[in-house]
């Protein structure tokens, strides 16, 4: 549990991340919380000669709320979400699926930005911003753009991030409607067997709009237009939901692990989902 | 010494805080502020690190091994492999077992993580960098990861025992057979099973896993060669016998040996062997005449040392059909690993797996153990139980649940009507043991009154009505479990490790101003020696148990004992110490006498004073004594005051208990919720209930982990699977229920102070009660048996089995 040598710079501003990207290319990597990153090196699984900590660098640390948008900095931390008052009021969800990554302690560490650039199918931001369509400020040499998180995810630790570019900032439309994170984890600090993210409104007694991800079940998460689709304009009884579910376990592809067999991840996400609907309805 | 005339009886025994009192654990002021003293605390000037390079394939010959690049790297100051070790005759080690097993790999390896070379560096990540440096080359041979397989292959693991017909525990049938062990009479068993109106049989297995401490193993080796003294600091469950097999294997002598076990971070049996860790840096101290350290990480911990089970069993089990057992037939099928390291004493090749005639009346019984090589890690340890009787226990706790289905009868009351009587003890057992107290109906009783048996038994049943009416997708298991564990290792006649008898020490030394040290043979590892053994010895002599140190794990100090595993301590050590107090209180009585002036006889010991019979304001306290003691020519009597006992126990002390969980499982997702845990615990004489509790938490917690996920797990190639925390599973606080705790006291009829031990009970009968629990859910469904681990996907796969399943 010893990394190979490496050098750790820390610079003071952004401006100076992106050099050190452009001098090292991927011989370097950032690093916010390092709660991903640094057992890794430990493990001796990457290999990261160059170790940019970015945790002086000014003007990521910030929940801002306003004009119906949520702005998150990248080293906005687990903590810092659960914390946020106002982030409880206007949206929910973030809180309830914080309150279920590692545990507290790895939550003072671990940041939403860090969390979401890994690229960890295991990871559960990812697939949450997917629910919420979020979208990720991007910074590199040739200036910032803005990427889709829906858009983001390539395959496992494969991000449309370039080596050169850094995660800053994550905004979204501030969610309506009743929301659910539902997981199932073997124990604290483990990864999801299932997960899933569920963001519904209703217009009377119908489903107005539904928007559903799950986590760990791909080597990428899964949104599925069509299980959302599924639930809108009907009572979200239970053949909408069924429907729902058919069309997310159409789009997942689970893979044993010792969390267990293909076709008993298949059956909890189904599990796990219909649950995360049901109670996100209820609160819708 | 005044004041004290004013105290009452009662505030003078409160004033010693022994046997009884729920003192706070002393050790814990230094362990919560984080001034323990662990191994890796121990740095020396002048200290080399040592790092291992391991083994990536289960089974390979090693062609060659490089040592040029790591050996080039700046700071690297010696790589050594089994060429090295060979002159010195120490590329092989005798393990505790009768077996041997390389120290370093001897032309092959025979499991993934074995050790293959040895780095020294003058810092930790140098040497960890050396050993990605080191080039071995690799040729990979078929794997064998199933004992069954391994007794039909033509593969020869151990090419080094190629011919030997024999080993250490008799003969060998094939050449990856270890041993074949039996115990009781087979053929009178077998008609009593012919004969037998009812016979239930199972076959079941208990999967590997590993005691996972939180502190990993450990040393650190410091030869001096100026005065040709080693010390050697290290994380050891039995100090002075690591002190003799030292000797014995490098050729010091003993008395230049010095081991010293620190503060050690949790033993549950994986710090009781000899690991490679050790030997190659006693070694690379002796080779460099400076201080070498070796502390193994997390992922080497799960995959190099020992390991804990691994037991197919096969069971019958015969009864009237009004549920009276009359036999009990056990054969297992005991993977071992690639090395036979097992530590149990020496006559006992799988341990007391022969108390598996469980807490019951059998009237016939056969034991049968083949022991088997694969190519896994060695081990084979007791892990939080006394030697193999976690298995044992879960063994007969299945068999009675599966007899229960058999006769379509409750467990609870086929429990009842087998349990010994309290009116049998002592009982023979058809296994050849001498249980020495128990009272197992009361105990039951109590138990299944505290839970509302019957009420939860309606409960459940309703709740299997609703589940087939599809209200709920939950089931309801209602786990029972009563144990008798067979702990105190043990008589000498019997018990011995690598021959040294299981007898175990304590030396007491009475300061003049009334305060005293103790130093015992034993070593704690958490279970706060220091707190409970001072309590023993202030009932016996009358100080306060605050003015008495403990002291433990120093072999130039301590006296020699066996150290502490399979709740050995207090039974062994624990009485040894009373025995010592017991002398200390004989010759201060006669100093008393001397002050008082009157004989011997007319005195009597009375909570902290010796009082002159029919005149009790006429006293001398005990520190009054000890000051006499060293300050006072009394004729007759040697100045000082000190006393040293060794204990070898008449009979092993068999600790009992009954323990009930209350389940629900939700269908869907094979996840367990624990509603309720019942444990009451029978350990004789209670030492201090705080500290029983404490136990009582963690060993549950521990058989929870064991029943509900915690594995090692291998690959077809031999490959660990589980070999970090994130997949071996060690609960928290969160995963961890609410437990109930309560006690029954039926003290141990031939310990001096009626104590049995407690520390491993709640893991020997919290296995079988949480796997009970799952099983018992869906025994309406028709489920016999399923094999632990009780992972979710497990539960899922049982209920997906049973059709549960829409």
């Amino acid at each position: 549990m010893i990394p190979a040598a490496f050098d750790y710079y820390r610079p003071k501003d952004m401006a100076g991340v992106l050099a050190l990207l452009q001098e090292h290319g991927d011989d370097a990597r950032v690093m916010a919380g390092g709660h991903s990153l640094i057992p890794m090196m430990k493990l001796r699984m990457a290999e990261v000669p160059h170790l940019i900590d970015l945790q002086d660098v000014p003007g990521m640390s910030e929940i801002s709320i306003g004009d119906g948008k949520i702005r998150i900095g990248a080293l906005v931390t687990q903590h810092d979400i659960i914390a946020h008052e106002g982030l409880a009021q206007s949206a929910p969800i973030l809180r309830e699926a914080a309150m279920q990554i590692a545990d507290p302690q790895v939550r003072y560490m671990g940041t939403v930005g860090g969390n979401l650039a890994n690229g960890d199918p295991g990871n559960d931001m990812p697939g949450l911003m997917q629910c919420l369509d979020a979208q990720f400020t991007l910074v590199g040499a040739d200036g910032e753009r803005s990427v889709a998180a829906r858009e983001f995810y390539e395959a496992a630790y494969m991000t449309a991030r370039a080596d050169d570019e850094v995660l800053t900032e994550i905004t979204l439309a501030t969610p309506n409607g009743g929301y659910a994170y539902e997981k199932q984890k073997r124990k604290i600090g483990d990864y999801a067997t299932a997960a899933a993210a569920v963001q519904i409104t209703r217009d009377g007694s119908r489903c107005a709009s539904a928007s559903i991800a799950m986590t760990n079940l791909s080597d990428v998460p899964v949104w599925s237009q069509s299980a959302g689709s599924a639930l809108v304009d009907t009572e979200v009884g239970s053949d909408a939901i069924k429907a729902a579910v058919a069309y997310m376990l159409d789009e997942i592809d689970p893979t044993e692990d010792n969390r267990g067999p293909v076709a008993f991840k298949r059956h909890v996400a189904g599990a796990i989902l219909t649950r995360a609907i049901q109670r996100a309805w209820s609160r819708a | 010494m005044k004041d004290d005339v004013e105290l009452t009886r009662e505030d003078r025994v409160a004033n010693l805080k022994g046997m009884g009192c729920a003192r706070k654990r002393v050790e814990d002021a230094r362990f919560t502020q984080g001034k323990g003293n662990y191994i890796d605390d121990i740095n020396l000037p002048g200290m080399l690190h040592g790092d291992f390079v391991r083994s990536p394939y289960a089974h390979a010959k090693v062609l060659s091994i490089n040592t040029e690049a790591a050996m080039a790297l700046d700071g690297v100051i010696a790589v050594l492999t089994a060429k090295d070790l060979e002159p010195l005759s120490l590329h092989w080690m005798p393990t505790l077992a009768g077996d041997k097993q390389m120290v370093l790999a001897d032309g092959k390896v025979l499991f993934q993580g074995q050790e293959v070379a040895f780095v020294v560096a003058t810092d930790r990540y140098i040497a960890a960098d050396a050993v990605e440096l080191v080039e071995v080359e690799y040729e990979d041979l078929p794997v064998i990861t199933d004992p069954f397989e391994a007794l039909k292959s033509d593969i020869v693991l151990r090419e080094d025992l190629a011919g030997q017909t024999s080993g250490a525990h008799g003969p060998r049938k094939h050449h990856n057979h270890i041993f074949t062990w039996e115990v009781g009479d087979e053929e009178a068993t077998n008609q009593v099973m012919d004969e037998a109106e009812v016979v239930a049989e199972e076959t079941m297995y208990y999967h590997r896993t590993h005691p996972c401490p939180l502190e990993t193993c450990g040393s650190v080796a410091s030869m001096d060669k100026v005065n040709g003294k080693l010390t050697v600091y290290g994380t050891f469950q039995a100090p002075h016998v690591v002190r003799t097999v030292a000797s014995l294997l490098s050729g010091i002598e003993e008395h230049n040996i010095r081991v010293i076990s620190p503060d050690i971070g949790g033993g549950f049996g994986n710090k009781v062997g000899v690991y490679p860790g050790y030997v190659c840096s006693i070694v690379a101290s002796i080779v460099t005449g400076v201080p070498v350290k070796w502390v193994e990480d997390r992922m080497e911990n799960l995959m190099s040392t020992a390991f804990a089970r691994d037991y197919w069993m096969k069971g019958r089990i015969s009864a009237t059909k009004d549920g009276k057992i009359t036999g009990l037939h056990c054969h297992v099928t005991a993977d071992h690993g690639a090395f036979d390291a097992c530590a149990d004493p020496t006559k006992f090749p799988a341990g007391f797996m022969s108390v598996c005639t469980g807490s019951y009346d059998i009237p016939v019984a056969y034991l049968g153990v083949d022991g088997v090589y694969t190519n896994k890690a060695p081990g084979g340890v007791s892990y939080r139980c006394s030697f193999r009787v976690t298995e044992a226990v879960y063994f007969i706790e299945r068999m009675i649940e599966v007899l229960a289905i058999e006769l379509n009868m409750d467990a609870a009351e086929l429990r009842r009507i087998n349990f010994i009587g309290k009116d049998q003890f002592p009982y023979q057992s058809a296994l050849g043991w001498e249980y020495d107290s128990g009272d197992y109906h009361t105990a039951w009783d109590k138990a299944l009154k505290a839970v509302d048996y019957e009420g939860l038994r309606r409960e459940q049943s309703e709740r299997v009505t609703a589940f087939k009416q599809g209200e709920t997708r939950s089931l309801m298991g209602i786990g029972l479990a009563f144990f008798t564990e067979i702990v105190g290792a043990g008589p000498v006649k019997n018990c011995d490790i690598l021959g040294m008898g299981m007898f175990d020490s304590c030396e007491i030394r009475i300061h003049p101003t009334g305060s005293a040290i103790a130093r015992l043979g034993t070593i704690s590892q958490g279970q706060g020696h220091a707190t409970t053994f001072a309590q023993i010895l202030a009932s016996e002599i009358g100080i306060p148990a605050d003015s008495i140190t403990i002291e433990e794990g120093d072999t130039d100090t301590a006296p020699y004992g066996l150290g502490t595993y399979g709740s050995r301590s207090t039974p062994v050590a624990g009485a040894a110490t009373a025995m010592a107090g017991r002398k200390i209180r004989a010759k201060a009585q006669m100093i008393a006498a001397y002050l008082l002036e009157v004989h011997d006889d007319d005195v009597e010991f009375d909570v902290d004073r010796f009082v002159v019979k029919g005149a009790p304001e006429r006293f001398k306290t005990m520190a009054e004594v000890a000051y006499a003691a060293y300050n006072q020519a009394i004729p007759g009597i040697e100045p000082g005051l000190e006393a040293v006992s060794y204990y070898d126990p008449p009979n092993m002390t068999y600790p009992f208990g009954a323990y009930v969980c209350v389940m629900d499982i939700d269908v869907d997702t094979g996840v367990p919720t624990i509603r309720r845990f019942y444990a009451l615990d029978d350990c004789g004489t209670r030492i201090n209930p705080m500290v029983i509790e404490g136990q009582i938490h963690g060993g549950l917690t521990e058989a929870l982990a064991v029943a509900l996920g915690q594995e090692i797990a291998y690959d077809d190639m031999g490959n660990v699977k589980t070999g970090t925390l994130m997949d071996f599973f060690l609960p928290t606080a969160w995963e961890v229920p609410n437990y109930e705790t309560d006690h029954t006291v039926t003290p141990s009829p031939h310990h001096p102070i009626g104590a049995k031990g407690v520390g491993e009970s709640p893991h020997v009968g919290g296995v079988p009660c949480f796997s009970n629990a799952v099983m018992d859910a869906f025994r309406a469904f028709g489920l016999r048996h399923s094999n632990m681990p009780h992972d979710h996907w497990r539960i899922w796969q049982t209920a997906q089995d049973l059709g549960l399943h829409k």
